[in-house]
Parts: C-alpha cells; sequence; structure tokens
C-alpha cells in the first residue's frame, strides 16, 4: 500500500514538474514578461531595470528556479490582455466554472444512476432496451449544439431561461456563487444540462454494467430467498456495491466536466476559466495561457491522485498486489 | 479480403438499427465525395455566390427559394452545398487525425512493448502524463498554443493540418496501450521465437510478424476513435481553434451559424447540427458492431 502510495505521489511530482517546464517555456521563454507587466511602450531604462528585477538575464535554470519560487508563492504573473495579476483574474472565474461543473456532476449521478440501475433490474424490458439504446444518442450529442438547441427552445422560442451569463451572484468570502439567487438558479440549468447530457448517459451505462454484475452474485440471491422486496434488494443490497466503482468514475468526470465547460462557457458566456482560457488564446497572451496549464495541470494531477487513491482504499485486491509485488 | 466483408454485413443484418446507421453513413460518405457534383455551386468559391440570394429560409417555408432547399447563409451560399462540403471536411479531417494517432500508437506501442527496457519506460510515462488531461482539452492546447505562436498570416492556411495533428497527438496513448499490451502476450509465442531463429533481426520481426497479429484490436479501436475525432473536431472549430471559415466543416458552420440563431436564422446552424449528431450517432452505432465482430471479448 505505502509503495503504491509512493508511486502515485511521484508520478504526480513528475508530471507536475514536466507541466512546469512547459508552462515556464511558454511563459517566460517565448514570452515577454517585461511586455507583459510594463506594456509595449515602457523606457528603455525601465525595461532593464524590470529584467534585473525578474533575474531575467540569468540562466534559464536559475530563472526556472525563480518562476517555481514565484508560483509557489501564488504569484502567476500579469497577463498582457487584462492588464492585470493574473492570480486575481483566476481567483474571480474558478467559482464560475467550479458551480458549473459540480451541478453538472451531480445532475448526472442523479438521473445516470437510477436509470442504470433501472435498466439493471429490468433488463428484459422493451422500454428500458429502447432507453439503453437511446443513451447512443446522448453520447454522440456534442454538449455545443445540447446548448444551442437548449437556447432556441427555452430562450428564443419559450422566454423561460436567460440565454447567457451567470445572473446575480452573492459573494462570500472569495467565493462568488450564483446557487444562492433565483436569477443564478435560473442561468445555471442550461448549460448544466447541456454539460451534463453526454455523462448522464455515460453513467447511465455503467451502472447498468456493473449492476448486471452484482445482480449475478450469491448474496443477491440469498437477499431475495429472504423475501426481500425487489426494491430493497435493487437500490439497498445492490446499489451500494455498484456504487465503489461510480464514484470512482465520477471523479474523472469532475475533470471532463471541467475540460468540457470550455465549451459550454463558449455557448452561454459563461464568465469562467474556460472562457478566459479561450480569450487568452485569442489574443495569444503567453503569461495567461501558461498560468492557466500550470492551474489546469495541478487541478487534473490533484483528481487523478485522489481517484488513485479511492480506488486503492475500495479495493482490497490492489492493495494485496501491491504488497506482493514489494514481497 | 471481400470474403472478410460478409461477416460484417451479417452482424449489421442481424441488427436493423445498425443496418439503418450503415446505410445512412454509407449515405453521408457518398454524399460527402460527390459533394462538387450534387451541390448547387461550390462554397469556397466567392464569384459564384449571389448576394441578392443571402438570408433566405429553407424552400419549404414561406418566403423560401425553391433553388434553395436549406435556405442561404449571409453570404448568399446554398446552406446544402455548405453542409455537403462540411461534410467532407469533417470526414477527412476525422479519418486523417485517427490515422496519425494509430500510427503514431502502433509504432510506440510496438517499440516500448518489444523492445522493452529504459525505451518502454520513457514512451509509457510520456503517455501515462498525458492521459492526465483529458484528450479535448490537450488537442485544444497543442492546437491554440501552436496557432497563438505562429505569425498571423500563417494561421489560416495551416489551420487545417495543425488541427490534424493536435488531434492525431491527442488520441496516440490510447493506442500505444492497446498495442503494448496486445505485443506483450504475442511475443511469448512460438512464431516469434521461430522468427528469430530463422535469422530476422528485431525491427524486422517486429513489422513482419508481430504487426499483423495486432491489427485486429487497432482497427477496432480506430473505428470507436473516428467518432471522437469527428466531434473532438467540430468542438475545437466551433471554438474557433479548429477548421477556419474559408473552407469550413460542419462545425465551422454550426459556429458561424450560432451567430444569425438571434436574428432568427435558425436554418443555418440547425441544418449543419443535425446533420453532424446523426453522422455521430451512425459512426459510433457501426464502430460498435464493428468491434463486436472483430473483437467479440470486449463486447459489453
Amino acid at each position: 500500500m505505502i509503495a503504491f502510495l509512493l508511486n502515485r505521489i511521484l508520478h504526480a511530482a513528475l508530471v507536475m514538474f514536466v507541466i512546469s517546464v512547459l508552462a515556464f517555456v511558454l511563459g517566460d521563454v517565448i514570452g515577454d514578461p517585461v511586455a507583459s507587466i510594463l506594456g509595449l511602450e515602457a523606457a528603455p531604462a525601465d525595461r532593464a531595470a524590470l529584467r534585473l528585477r525578474l533575474h531575467l538575464d540569468e540562466p534559464v535554470l536559475v530563472r526556472y528556479g525563480y518562476y517555481v519560487g514565484r508560483f509557489l508563492h501564488g504569484d502567476l504573473g500579469s497577463s498582457y490582455g487584462f492588464q492585470r495579476p493574473i492570480v486575481d483574474l483566476l481567483a474571480e472565474r474558478i467559482p464560475a466554472t467550479m458551480e458549473l461543473a459540480l451541478a453538472a456532476l451531480a445532475l448526472s449521478l442523479a438521473v445516470g444512476v437510477p436509470l442504470g440501475v433501472l435498466a439493471a433490474a429490468h433488463r428484459r424490458s422493451r422500454i428500458m432496451g429502447a432507453l439503453m439504446s437511446f443513451s447512443v444518442i446522448g453520447v454522440s450529442l456534442p454538449s455545443f449544439l445540447v446548448g444551442i438547441l437548449l437556447i432556441v427552445v427555452f430562450s428564443l422560442w419559450l422566454g423561460w431561461l436567460p440565454s447567457f451569463g451567470r445572473g446575480e451572484t452573492v459573494k462570500i468570502g472569495f467565493w462568488t456563487t450564483g446557487y444562492l439567487t433565483a436569477s443564478g438558479l435560473k442561468s445555471l440549468v442550461m448549460p448544466a444540462l447541456s454539460l451534463a447530457i453526454g455523462q448522464i448517459a455515460l453513467v447511465a451505462r455503467l451502472s447498468r454494467a456493473e449492476m448486471l454484475g452484482v445482480l449475478q452474485t450469491d448474496y443477491i440471491k440469498f437477499a431475495r430467498a429472504r423475501g426481500l422486496s425487489d426494491r430493497a434488494v435493487n437500490f439497498s443490497h445492490a446499489l451500494r456495491n455498484t456504487l465503489i466503482p461510480i464514484i470512482t468514475v465520477s471523479g474523472i468526470q469532475l475533470g471532463y466536466l471541467v475540460a468540457f465547460a470550455i465549451v459550454v462557457e463558449q455557448v452561454f458566456q459563461w464568465p469562467g476559466m474556460g472562457l478566459l482560457f479561450l480569450q487568452a488564446l485569442a489574443q495569444t497572451d503567453l503569461p495567461l495561457i501558461s498560468a492557466f496549464l500550470l492551474v489546469a495541470g495541478l487541478f487534473f494531477v490533484t483528481i487523478n491522485l485522489i481517484v488513485d487513491l479511492l480506488y486503492a482504499a475500495a479495493d482490497p485486491r490492489l492493495r494485496i498486489k501491491t504488497l506482493a509485488g514489494r514481497g | 479480403m471481400t470474403g472478410r466483408r460478409f461477416p460484417l454485413l451479417r452482424q449489421l443484418a442481424a441488427s436493423p438499427t445498425a443496418a439503418v446507421a450503415a446505410l445512412l453513413l454509407a449515405l453521408l460518405v457518398a454524399a460527402a465525395l460527390l459533394a462538387p457534383w450534387l451541390a448547387r455551386n461550390n462554397p469556397y468559391d466567392l464569384a459564384s455566390l449571389d448576394l441578392l440570394d443571402s438570408h433566405l429560409p429553407p424552400a419549404f417555408l414561406k418566403d423560401g427559394d425553391p433553388r434553395f432547399w436549406l435556405g442561404t447563409d449571409s453570404q448568399g451560399a446554398d446552406v446544402l452545398a455548405l453542409i455537403l462540403y462540411g461534410l467532407r471536411v469533417s470526414l477527412m479531417v476525422g479519418l486523417l487525425a485517427v490515422t496519425i494517432s494509430a500510427c503514431l500508437g502502433t509504432i510506440a506501442g510496438l517499440v516500448s512493448g518489444y523492445l522493452g527496457g529504459w525505451l518502454d519506460t520513457i514512451v509509457m510515462r510520456v503517455a501515462d502524463i498525458q492521459f492526465t488531461f483529458p484528450a479535448m482539452l490537450l488537442a485544444l492546447l497543442i492546437g491554440g498554443v501552436t496557432r497563438a505562436l505562429l505569425p498571423n498570416e500563417l494561421r489560416a492556411s495551416l489551420a487545417l493540418p495543425i488541427v490534424i495533428v493536435a488531434l492525431g497527438i491527442s488520441h496516440w496513448p490510447h493506442f500505444a496501450r492497446l498495442v503494448r499490451g496486445a505485443v506483450l502476450v504475442e511475443k511469448q509465442k512460438d512464431y516469434v521465437a521461430a522468427a528469430r531463429l530463422a535469422g530476422h533481426g528485431r525491427i524486422v520481426t517486429m513489422a513482419s510478424q508481430i504487426l499483423p497479429n495486432v491489427l485486429n484490436p487497432i482497427f477496432v479501436l480506430a473505428t470507436l476513435d473516428i467518432a471522437f475525432a469527428i466531434m473532438s473536431e467540430a468542438t475545437l472549430s466551433f471554438l474557433g481553434f479548429g477548421v477556419p471559415p474559408t473552407q469550413p466543416s460542419l462545425g465551422t458552420l454550426i459556429k458561424t451559424g450560432y451567430g444569425y440563431l438571434f436574428s432568427g436564422e435558425w436554418w443555418v446552424v440547425l441544418f449543419p447540427g443535425l446533420t453532424l449528431v446523426v453522422l455521430l450517432v451512425c459512426v459510433n452505432l457501426v464502430g460498435d458492431r464493428v468491434r463486436d465482430w472483430l473483437d467479440p471479448k470486449l463486447r459489453s
């Protein structure tokens, strides 16, 4: 177990190292930090002074050291395009993206898991079969098309929901939330739904497959023999054992949701990280692109690490395997 | 080769849904290939467009023009012609991207599985690092950053190859892992030892003996991957970092059409969107069948 833990942590560190080198090359070697701070029309003397202060004339390796040091102190430099510290920009945008992704995750689990369980419990029913074959459409629908379709129906035709933005937000500490206002919740419905549709289909397929496996086991047969109702067997005995793989998958899913949030944010002009990143790419805002790379890398590395550890905690075989590998 | 197609046809015939999907897919591919002959005009040739024809609704609506079944866009281009040409671009990008990732991944997987040692460690570490990021985000990063670093005048002309390569690079680890696993099994077998004893070098054995025996799973993954590649291309193009509007794919058409949605011209975005969904559903359904046919073990 400890060998496995160390292995995963070392791997995560290696990935972060590679990502930080890429981000450093992009932001510090290819990009020009002086221009990003002073603007392009600065006096040569000011530029030279800043170059000295930022250690830009030192060897690349030393500069990489300073770069990592600055990152660890929470200093990501300034954006060309916005002329503001990147940390402030990210702090504004991260809550929007996280709230969107979490809402979509909750939606995909709340709809996908019961759907999969029912499909497995009634696997001979025609309706369930048809529903599961429809899941291929769910998987094939690009999230931006779902978003556009929702806008056409609920904003343009019915006029029920706003087609862009986050609505009113409430500030709690540094976190701005849209969960607490009516307009914030209204604005969240369509983006979260378009992000969740493909995932609902995936979760339903996965929980169906897992359930089918569990329903074959002896303890389910015993539970039935004891005369428990179908509902009790399906939802309390069988579901409990299908939840472990579903939980690990939802960790990975959260990563995908955050990545695909970029697309949905573009459709709904949702003021999150994705929209910021697209603006950075369009304006060749190298410091911002490189900071995004670092932050996204950190996020995905952390998620993968947590999922690996959860998996190890949930699956005793993995522990035995690493023990055997060690001995 | 014809003898081997019959089981696939039988597979397709066994499920009516898959049969319909295969038929539709064949129609779409044929329409894409025949676009220059089927389309009313060439939407890339601005001289053939007439601005007087712009903003027309589909022919079945009140103000529609019978010449333009699915209406026209703001330039006066026939939406149907745009879709046919867009389908060509989408299919081409998808196929080329999958070819690139299959080739890269197969070479990496063969080398790392058969030769082993430090090469294996490096290849698999790089693959692991790539697996950290979702493939679509990776493609966006590679494509977006490459574009951002290019001088302005090169961006439009290199856009298409950049998308193809970015998508290709984003997915090679899947092939590499698959091939490596298959090679590790194959290299224990007697025929490999026989080839070595017959005096073949390691590279020759790899290419002439092992490769043919791991082709089936590669082919299965490639079929399933086409849907991913087409969808990612459409997504990148929708975000503005894919195929440029001068030679639009379905995703680019949806992006430009989305701009006109709020002025009520829904047909410019709806029909390309519908085509994309039908294409993806068909590719997915046929892909599932191909997998069942070539690799019954993978059946869920």
